[in-house]
């Protein structure tokens, strides 16, 4: 493996869920294309942050990478080795490498272990055995994660709902893990909490250099955690983008709209504050709009939209690496910065 | 809906075939003849090999199960009856009468009972179940939680028992059990059946009384719930159009699978009260080793659980407009 | 700026919740006071287990009342709805004040229609006829935006989409043009595009009806969107109050301050970890004494004899501008200064 090899490298990847029905002998009549498509890489110890609304694929692109689901078309490389269609056997070094980090911090521990025991888990079952024993490297996590070594035998309904995301994550650290999916770690958490995790989860990357795929809906966490961006609309990537790139020059309009609809806990009267108003609701996955898959929102559409899907490419006036799938892409002459530019509606 | 119907129909039809087919196996698994048995203790290799040609075993298994199957849609011969119009189920090896004509004398006796005890039992379970819900924590709760606990602990040989001692025998406030048609006196039908209704209504009370609160504590807690009296809806209005909308597709579907499993005899009970139901003739003929009758009382047994699963279904989607049937 | 010049509408003085639970009694409201004028929003913002919904379900008369003990006074337009009937509540609720949930999936029967739901409250506060009451199910829809709305009245929730759904609950608490809404965190479950969308929405018919609305939110953007007033709980108490740009600009109370840099924001430094508030929300069962912030608080010992876990602070309110905290105001402006600077570049 040479250094310029990506440690997780995503090609074409696709998820279809199948519908079946029909009479008398159902069979599949359709598919919910939930993930169609993607391309992106994550480097060692890089944070990857997956934005998107609901229904946009982003926890079922989570699920593809750590392989709980089956793709239906596509590569996943993870360091250079495909494991798009690997088996049991030759997933489990690497499952004990990839770890996963879920949104709710109630179901995802079982109340009937204790901690110790959960966080051992995963020794466990990869049979590994630290130096020291497993109980002194569960204390070590539970010291990482900010929580007491002497809490070792105590049950997840004693914690506090930010003390339990904390065993999540320490339980995702015990194998040493070179990339964790992190699928809405702090969505379910109190605000004064969330802070919290997001600080844990940042110390962790940098200090034990570990890649995450951050998956939120919450743009300002992402933008806090994240060193770049993917925002998903409907199974596909439109925009992918350094952070700051992504969120200062904007160039998809979808991207343009999301954060211009995050409110700010800021009383600025700035009316000059940008307001793109997205009309009707995302389209059904089972039949995407033709072409672009957001034109039937989008106050740019045209006839070419519909007939061409705009590739996913460096458009004119990105930086390296800033891709925009958009044929007509948003400029920043015209649009100094996101958060200043005129109300679409209101101008018009 | 057709659609729904005609699929679940079709599928009901192979379930049958497969219920009977299973059965005639199973009949055959165990070691017992049932020529030699109707043929007696002075038995000459003739005499049997007359009895099994003249009952129609004497044929491999799969071909006498085809012209069971057979007898069922186009009717059929047989050398000791002669001809037995479709739908033809056969004769009983054990007293030679004709299977259909006598489970049709029995059912009446066994609907009256399951129809009855449900009238019963539905009324006085989800009434007090429904109580309970609404009196949820308070002491009238409590009660017929603990009285519902102990009756559905009870059995029917025992309560039966008791309940013809105590309310017959020594007080005579009832009747002795006793089967009149309906249709012959309906008043002595009712006062004949009126015990069997209520021991065997108890049992199932209890159980529905618990069903029912659990089912409305759950859906009085619903949000919908909370948002109809928000919106300034009366408590009773709340309670029934919207809780007690809610815990009724639970109910519907075990009472139908109930219902059904009571059309196919109430064995404990009709033996308790000496009743000449289905359930007796089933328990017989399994006594007696009588296949075309235990046959008979499994299909129609099966088709009742699988009629009524069918019924349930439909009943459900109309209760729930998110079930779509297709 | 504050709400005293106009005329108050919605009052609630003193307002104690306890429930008693199989562990001991959870006092989720704990002395609460609050004025509300037509046609404005006040914002409460808190945490779980705030205190934040009990209020609103027992201004609505909504709580267990086997299990809660109330005590206080909550009056609308000058009548007590703590010793109002049952009847009587039943006569204001979906009329005079009305609320919002935010799950509507859930908060929608899925066995009516959309069209009888609506309808049924207009049904049941004008005594209208089906008719009229579909004609207006229909007008109510239209008005909150549902595209096709005399197809879409005869549709169940489950056919919505969340934010269709999230609109029609909308149209169902207006339909009797209510003078009071709470709307209890009706964006939260919602995408940011549609939660944008729905709070326009509320700001076009508070303007069009003149609705006083009770916006309840965990969201400090949110508020920053939507209110006029904010208010702030912690553990069952109002721990600040003022206007949404006192609140926001010049906190007084360090949870307050607290929840505002903990938040990531979109702009400002990235490289810098946040500041987070440390510790948990207070259990309510057993709340810690003196004032309910003072073990997460980092100020606690900046004020002089332990006060912070002996005395509970008064909320001092001058012309409806106030917290409930031992630091003096000097002290407040000294040592907040540095994180609101921190936020504010």
């Amino acid at each position: 493996m040479s250094d310029t090899t990506p440690l997780l490298d995503v090609s074409g990847l696709t998820k279809h869920f199948p519908i079946r029905g029909g009479f008398p002998f159902p069979r599949t009549i359709g598919a919910v294309q939930a993930v169609d498509g993607l391309d992106f890489q994550v480097a060692t110890g890089e944070s990857l942050g997956l934005v998107g609304e609901s229904g946009c694929g982003k926890s079922t692109t989570g699920r593809l990478i750590t392989r709980l689901l089956e793709p239906t078309a596509g590569k996943i490389s993870y360091r250079g080795q495909d494991i798009t269609h690997a088996g049991r056997k030759r997933l489990a070094p690497i499952r004990s490498e990839i770890q996963m980090i879920f949104q709710d911090p109630y179901a995802s521990l079982n109340p009937r272990q204790t901690v110790g025991k959960i966080i051992a888990g995963p020794m466990e079952i990869n049979d590994i055995n630290p130096a020291g024993g497993r109980e002194k490297r569960v204390r070590e996590l539970l010291e990482i994660v900010g929580l007491n070594p002497e809490h070792y035998n105590r049950f997840p309904h004693e914690f506090s709902g930010g003390q339990r995301q904390r065993i999540g994550v320490a339980r995702a650290l015990a194998l040493e893990p070179k990339l964790i999916v992190a699928d809405e770690p702090v969505s379910a958490l109190d605000v004064s909490i969330q802070a919290q995790v997001v600080n844990l989860l940042q110390k962790v990357q940098q200090e034990l250099g570990i890649a995450f795929v951050f998956i939120a809906h919450d743009l300002a966490v992402v933008r806090h955690f994240s060193q770049r961006v993917a925002v998903m609309y409907l199974g596909k990537i439109v925009e992918i983008a350094d952070r700051d790139d992504l969120y200062g020059n904007p160039r998809h309009p979808y991207t343009r709209a999301l954060l211009s609809a995050v409110p700010e806990a800021t009383a600025d009267e700035t009316p000059a504050r940008e307001r793109i108003r997205l009309v009707g609701d995302v389209p059904s996955p089972i039949s995407p709009p033709s072409g672009c898959r957001f034109r039937t929102r989008c106050w740019k559409a045209t006839d070419k939209c519909a007939s061409e899907a705009p590739p996913l490419v460096q458009v004119e006036g990105n930086k390296p690496g800033h891709l925009t799938a958009c044929h007509y892409p948003e400029t920043a002459e015209t649009v100094p910065s996101p958060r200043l530019a005129k109300d679409p509606e209101a101008a018009a | 809906m057709p659609r729904f119907l005609v699929r679940r129909v079709l599928g009901a039809l192979v379930i049958l075939l497969i219920i009977s087919a299973v059965t005639f196996w199973l009949f055959y698994a165990v070691p017992r003849d049932p020529a030699t048995m109707s043929c007696g203790k002075n038995c000459t290799p003739d005499m049997l090999a007359k009895i099994r040609h003249n009952l129609g075993i004497d044929h491999p298994i799969p071909v006498q199960y085809w012209d069971w199957l057979k007898g069922i849609f186009v009717g059929r011969d047989y050398s000791g009856f002669g001809h037995c119009n479709a739908p033809c189920l056969g004769y009983s090896f054990a007293n030679n009468q004709p299977v259909l004509g006598t489970i049709l004398d029995r059912l009446p006796l066994t609907l009256s009972l399951a129809f009855g005890s449900a009238v019963v039992f539905l009324i006085f379970g989800i009434g007090t179940g429904m109580m309970a819900a609404v009196k949820q924590g308070k002491w009238q709760d409590k009660v017929a939680s603990s009285a519902s606990l102990v009756a559905s602990s009870m059995q029917i040989y025992f309560v039966g028992y008791l309940a013809m001692y105590l309310l017959v025998a020594k007080l005579n406030i009832l009747d002795n059990p006793s089967y009149t048609p309906l249709t012959e006196n309906p008043v002595s039908w009712a006062s004949g059946l009126l015990l069997p209704w209520l021991v065997l209504s108890l049992i199932w009370t209890a159980n529905y009384t618990r069903m029912t609160r659990s089912q409305l504590v759950e859906t009085l807690s619903e949000d919908y719930v909370r948002t109809a009296r928000a919106k300034g809806l009366s408590s009773r209005n709340v309670f029934f159009r919207f809780a007690w909308r809610g815990a009724m597709g639970p109910i519907v579907t075990i009472f139908g699978i109930d219902l059904a499993t009571l059309i196919g005899g109430a064995i404990i009970t009709e033996s308790v009260f000496s009743l000449q139901g289905v359930g007796r003739l089933a328990l017989s003929s399994v006594n007696r080793s009588d296949l075309p009758m235990l046959l008979g009382v499994t299909v129609l047994s099966a088709g009742a659980i699988v009629f009524f699963n069918i019924i349930v279904d439909a009943v459900y989607a109309l209760i729930d407009p998110r079930i779509r049937l297709s | 700026m504050t709400s005293t010049d106009q005329q108050t509408f919605l009052s609630v003085r003193d307002l104690k919740v306890h429930f008693s639970t199989e562990d001991g009694v959870v006092k989720a409201v704990d002395g609460l006071s609050f004025d509300l004028a037509k046609g404005k929003t006040l914002g409460i913002v808190g945490e779980s287990g705030s205190g934040k919904s009990v209020t609103n379900l027992t201004i609505l008369g909504l709580h267990d009342r086997d299990r809660t003990a109330i005590d206080g006074e909550i009056l609308l337009d000058g009548k007590d709805l703590l010793t109002s009937t049952e009847r009587e509540l039943e006569r204001l609720r979906g009329n005079k004040m009305s609320m919002i949930f935010q799950d509507a999936l859930a908060s929608l029967s899925p066995y009516h229609t959309i069209g009888t739901q609506i309808g049924e409250t207009y049904r049941k506060h004008t005594g209208a006829s089906k008719k009229e009451a579909r004609a207006r199910a229909i007008e109510m829809l239209r008005r909150v935006g549902i595209p096709q709305p005399d197809m879409r009245v005869d549709d169940y929730p489950h056919q919505f989409s969340g934010g269709m759904r999230q609109r029609a609950m909308i149209a169902m608490a207006l339909v009797c043009d209510p003078e009071l809404l709470i709307a209890d965190e009706p964006t939260t479950a919602l995408d940011v595009t549609v939660q944008a969308q729905i709070m326009d929405l509320l700001k076009d018919l508070q303007q069009e009806f003149g609705t006083a609305i009770i916006f309840i939110t965990h969201d400090l953007g949110v508020i920053a969107d939507i209110a006029d007033d904010v208010l702030v709980m912690y553990g069952g108490r109002c721990v600040e109050r003022g206007t949404k740009e006192e609140v926001l600009r010049t906190p007084q109370h360090p949870y307050t301050l607290g929840l505002l840099s903990s938040m990531p924001s979109l702009e400002g430094p990235v490289d810098v970890p946040l500041n987070p508030i440390p510790g948990s929300p207070p259990s309510l069962l057993n709340p810690p004494s003196g004032c309910r912030f003072h073990p997460r608080c980092t100020f606690t010992e900046k004020v002089a004899g332990g006060l912070c876990s002996t005395e509970q602070p008064l909320l001092d309110l001058i012309d409806g501008r106030g917290s409930a905290c031992h630091l003096s105001l000097e002290q407040r402006a000294e040592f907040f200064a540095d994180v609101a600077a921190s936020r504010h570049n």
